[in-house]
């Protein structure tokens, strides 16, 4: 069998960390080959060693079963090896052929031949079945057509081997199931594919094998037709994955949350909260279902205080929170796992440790009279980097080195171990692997099950039918219904988010 | 992290090292002797006794301006005001210096808290403009300078002399002198501010790594939205951190006022050690121990240079263009760091 990729015992190295420890990776020519694993498992250093931005410190790499020195990625790309980036790399300005053309621009005469460009951009386009306009500005197409062109970068530079890095991720559902047609019209081309992904459906759906990396440490090589996603997740994470979580039946108590008639202007001064209703009480989960967009975000920076609301009341165990600054909230007992774990979750540039008191540093132990104990607040931070298997170096690394799914887990154990009666979860697990998916909804229950009142909020359906106790559904501002997570479907949930179907709603149950 | 240390303490000196050798090639190209230069540099900063205090002496207000800019720096925020801020400053300081006759345990440390003060004001108008209005500080910061340039000659002209160019002197027991420091450098004009300056350095270092204070300020620097999200107040951040970065400015002034000059004179434009101060802030790494490192860098070459002319015939002008060197390559310090890493990977 012909490899047109080979990467035998890679080993990479940072300080003390082993990221790659004797990984093997073989691509068939035009096969789609899946790397999969775990936040933070070693996928993007392996990635980046083919790439040539990173030196192994071991192993070989062959390409066409010559032994290559990949010193950069202009190497990488001589070699024919092109990389699409989760986090795209274009001029926003520019149009999808001046961005193409970038760096290896067609002269004539001196000048840029952009018809020849445009030209060569269309055919490549049509070949692969893009439909991408070359004409067209990137800041006005969308974030899929975005993802076709730095295919289209590839594809121009002449690579024959592409690779994904979750693509998937920033899609919309019918944007992924293009891409998939893509992907699969590129290898009949003869291209070669490796993709980069955590979600097993996908791998299942389009890939001739996977590989399957944890913690650093290659597990092995599988064809995808004699496997199955409980297999895969099982691999992946080190133990059993159940998709679905187990949960007691709720014990509901007295509202911790109540919200009546609460409207929101958001920054442009529309209304975004119109008039909403909503209970949560002790000991259940309410999931808010709804389209990003109808008011979610402004629901929430209301009742936590990042925003200020036009009027109506917010309640927090009796007492009105509403419009009180958000230490105020804090300390009457509002946890927050924000939406944007960069913007507001984080300081990325403090130590883990430093973050784990973001909003306690001023209290004792972890301050005295207003001098920081950097002991205590260590300590803390070892304990909840334990107990919540955040995965670090230690203590002291920058948040930013660490994974997204770690971020996450180290906010999540900073807000749970605040023990807030009103626990609130605002897309907690986007962008998160199965293992850790599964391990934060297990925290959401178990908070519930102490007695808490827990408010999700979450784009996933499948996410807020599986933890939530009640399902309350936005729709532009106000919530539309309130269903019950087992006598509810998909399609009905579906219908009443898109507000074609209204159910008295509202009133608190 | 070891590793990045190194690093960090390797990039300004071989920017040091490397802005010394482009001055040697400017001065060669212009027809001196560098190695006559940079001796007679070398023996004008630190050649004999008088020479070490006059060094001394110049490095003080240079620790306080680096840690005023260093200060705003690492919480966000670029102070281009220490210029202004020292201006006023030291005119406060004089002010006091020659109004009050006091006990000296009163009197001078009244004089330097009213120069703390006067810089705290001139860095709360910016820092105020910008929590409340977002007002981008260096603008205002820039704008004020010149506010504090000539509300200061003409205080002096009208107020502190009588449409003369200097205040009086100020009252002893405001000043800042010491016969026993003269007597040790050979009766140069060091003072007792090096010791202030030297505490001031404590200070900010303390404040900003030891204390929730400074844990709200840096947080506040390095993200707002996550600190307003933590509960925290990020415009009275804003303007607490130009208050204090104000402040050692303010302390920067009354050191020439108190200290070097005991009075205070118009001026014809700045003093220029506010602006040298953001260099030194950059070259010591915005670290207060970094500072003091940097400002003696910074005292030594200004000082020495005044010795190039006569023993040397190399003119003052070309200190000034070594300096500027030094600065060009800690800025380009992205070079310096990718030479390092590249040497340290061949050596593997």
């Amino acid at each position: 069998m012909e490899y047109v990729i080979e990467m035998l015992n890679i080993r990479k190295v940072f300080g003390n960390f082993v990221a790659n420890d004797n990984i093997t990776l073989q691509l068939k020519k035009g096969e789609i080959h899946a790397l999969l694993g775990e936040n933070g498992a070693g996928k993007s250093t392996l990635m980046n060693v083919l790439f040539g931005l990173y030196q192994p410190d071991g192993g070989e790499i062959r390409v066409k079963g010559k032994k290559v020195n990949i010193a950069n990625p202009n190497v990488a790309n001589d070699l024919g090896i092109g990389m699409v980036h989760q986090h795209f790399m274009l001029v926003d300005t520019f149009t999808v052929t001046e961005n193409i053309i970038l760096g290896s621009e067609p002269k004539k005469g001196g000048q840029i031949d952009i018809e020849r460009a445009e030209k060569e951009v269309r055919e490549l386009s049509e070949r692969y079945g893009l439909a991408v306009d070359p004409k067209a500005k990137i800041a006005d197409i969308s974030v899929g057509m975005q993802q076709r062109v730095e295919i289209l970068k590839t594809l121009y530079r002449g690579a024959d081997i592409l690779i994904f890095d979750e693509p998937t991720a920033v899609l919309t559902p019918q944007e992924i199931q293009e891409l998939i047609q893509i992907m699969k019209a590129l290898v009949r081309e003869g291209k070669s594919i490796i993709l980069i992904t955590h979600k097993l459906k996908e791998i299942m759906e389009v890939c001739d094998r996977v590989t399957v990396i944890r913690r650093g440490k290659g597990i092995g090589t599988l064809n995808v037709s004699e496997t199955n996603p409980n297999e895969l997740a099982a691999l992946m994470v080190g133990r059993e994955v159940h998709f679905k979580t187990e949960k007691q039946p709720p014990k509901v108590g007295k509202p911790v949350l109540e919200i009546e008639d609460l409207v929101v202007k958001d920054s442009r001064g529309i209304t975004a909260v119109d008039h909403l209703h909503l209970t949560v009480h002790a000991g259940e989960i309410v999931g808010i279902a709804g389209v990003d967009g109808n008011g979610q975000t402004e629901l929430i920076e209301a009742i936590t205080g990042l925003i200020k609301s036009e009027s109506g009341s917010i309640r927090l165990n009796g007492k009105e929170i509403r419009n009180l600054t958000p230490r105020q909230i804090t300390e009457t007992g509002v946890g927050h796992i924000p939406q944007d774990r960069h913007k507001h979750g984080l300081v990325l540039d403090f130590p883990i440790g430093e973050n784990m008191v973001l909003q306690t540093y001023y209290k004792e132990p972890y301050s005295k009279r207003g001098i920081l104990n950097f002991k205590a607040i260590y300590d803390k931070a070892r304990q909840l980097i334990q107990e919540f298997d955040v995965r670090t170096p230690d203590e002291y690394t920058k948040a930013r080195a660490l994974s997204g799914g770690n971020q996450q887990k180290a906010i999540i154990g900073r807000e749970v171990d605040r023990d807030p009666d009103l626990l609130i979860a605002a897309q907690p697990t986007r962008g998160l692997d199965v293992g850790a998916i599964e391990f934060i909804h297990k925290r959401l229950i178990e908070q519930r099950d102490k007695g808490k009142a827990v408010l999700l909020v979450s784009f996933e359906l499948d996410e807020i039918m599986n933890v939530s106790d009640r399902i309350a559904v936005i729709y532009e501002g106000k919530i539309v219904a309130i269903v019950d997570p087992k006598e509810t479907t998909e399609q009905e949930l579906g219908l009443l988010m898109a507000g074609s179907k209204r159910k008295e709603a509202g009133v608190s149950s | 992290m070891n590793e990045n240390r190194l690093t960090n303490i390797l990039v300004p000196v071989f920017a040091v090292i490397l802005g010394i050798i482009a001055g040697a090639i400017v001065m060669l190209v212009s027809g001196y002797d560098p190695i006559a230069g940079y001796s007679a540099l070398l023996y004008g900063a630190f050649g004999d006794r008088y020479y070490i205090g006059e060094t001394i002496r110049q490095v003080t207000p240079y620790i306080l301006a680096g840690l005023a800019v260093a200060f705003a720096f690492r919480t966000g925020l670029f102070n281009i005001g220490v210029e202004g801020q020292l201006i006023v400053g030291w005119l406060a300081a004089v002010w006091v210096g020659v109004s009050f006759e006091l006990p000296k345990v009163i009197h001078l440390p009244l004089a330097i808290v009213a120069a703390a003060l006067a810089g705290a004001l001139w860095g709360f108008i910016p820092g105020f403009l910008k929590a409340r209005f977002r007002v981008h500080e260096v603008i205002v910061t820039i704008m004020m300078n010149y506010i504090a340039l000539y509300v200061s000659n003409a205080v002096i002209r009208s107020v502190l002399s009588d449409q003369g160019f200097k205040s009086e002197k100020i009252h002893p027991s405001a000043s800042l002198r010491s016969e026993f420091l003269q007597s040790l450098t050979d009766y140069s004009t060091l003072h007792y501010g090096i010791i202030i300056s030297l505490i001031a350095a404590v200070v900010m270092w303390f404040l900003l790594e030891k204390t929730t204070t400074g844990y709200e300020l840096r947080a506040v620097g390095f993200n707002q939205h996550a600190s307003h999200y933590a509960g925290m107040n990020v415009n009275r951040n804003i303007i607490l951190a130009m208050v204090i970065s104000g402040a050692f400015a303010g302390i920067a002034g009354a050191m020439e006022g108190l200290g070097t000059f005991e009075n205070v004179s118009v001026k014809a434009g700045f003093t220029g050690v506010g602006f040298d101060g953001i260099a030194v802030a950059l070259l010591g790494g915005n670290n207060a121990f970094g500072i003091i490192l940097a400002a003696i860098l910074f005292g030594a070459l200004k000082v020495g240079a005044l010795e190039m002319p006569s023993a040397a015939d190399v003119p003052t002008e070309l200190v000034d263009i070594v300096i500027a060197l030094i600065i060009f390559f800690v800025a380009s310090s992205y070079l310096i760091r990718l030479v390092l890493t590249r040497f340290k990977k061949e050596g593997k």
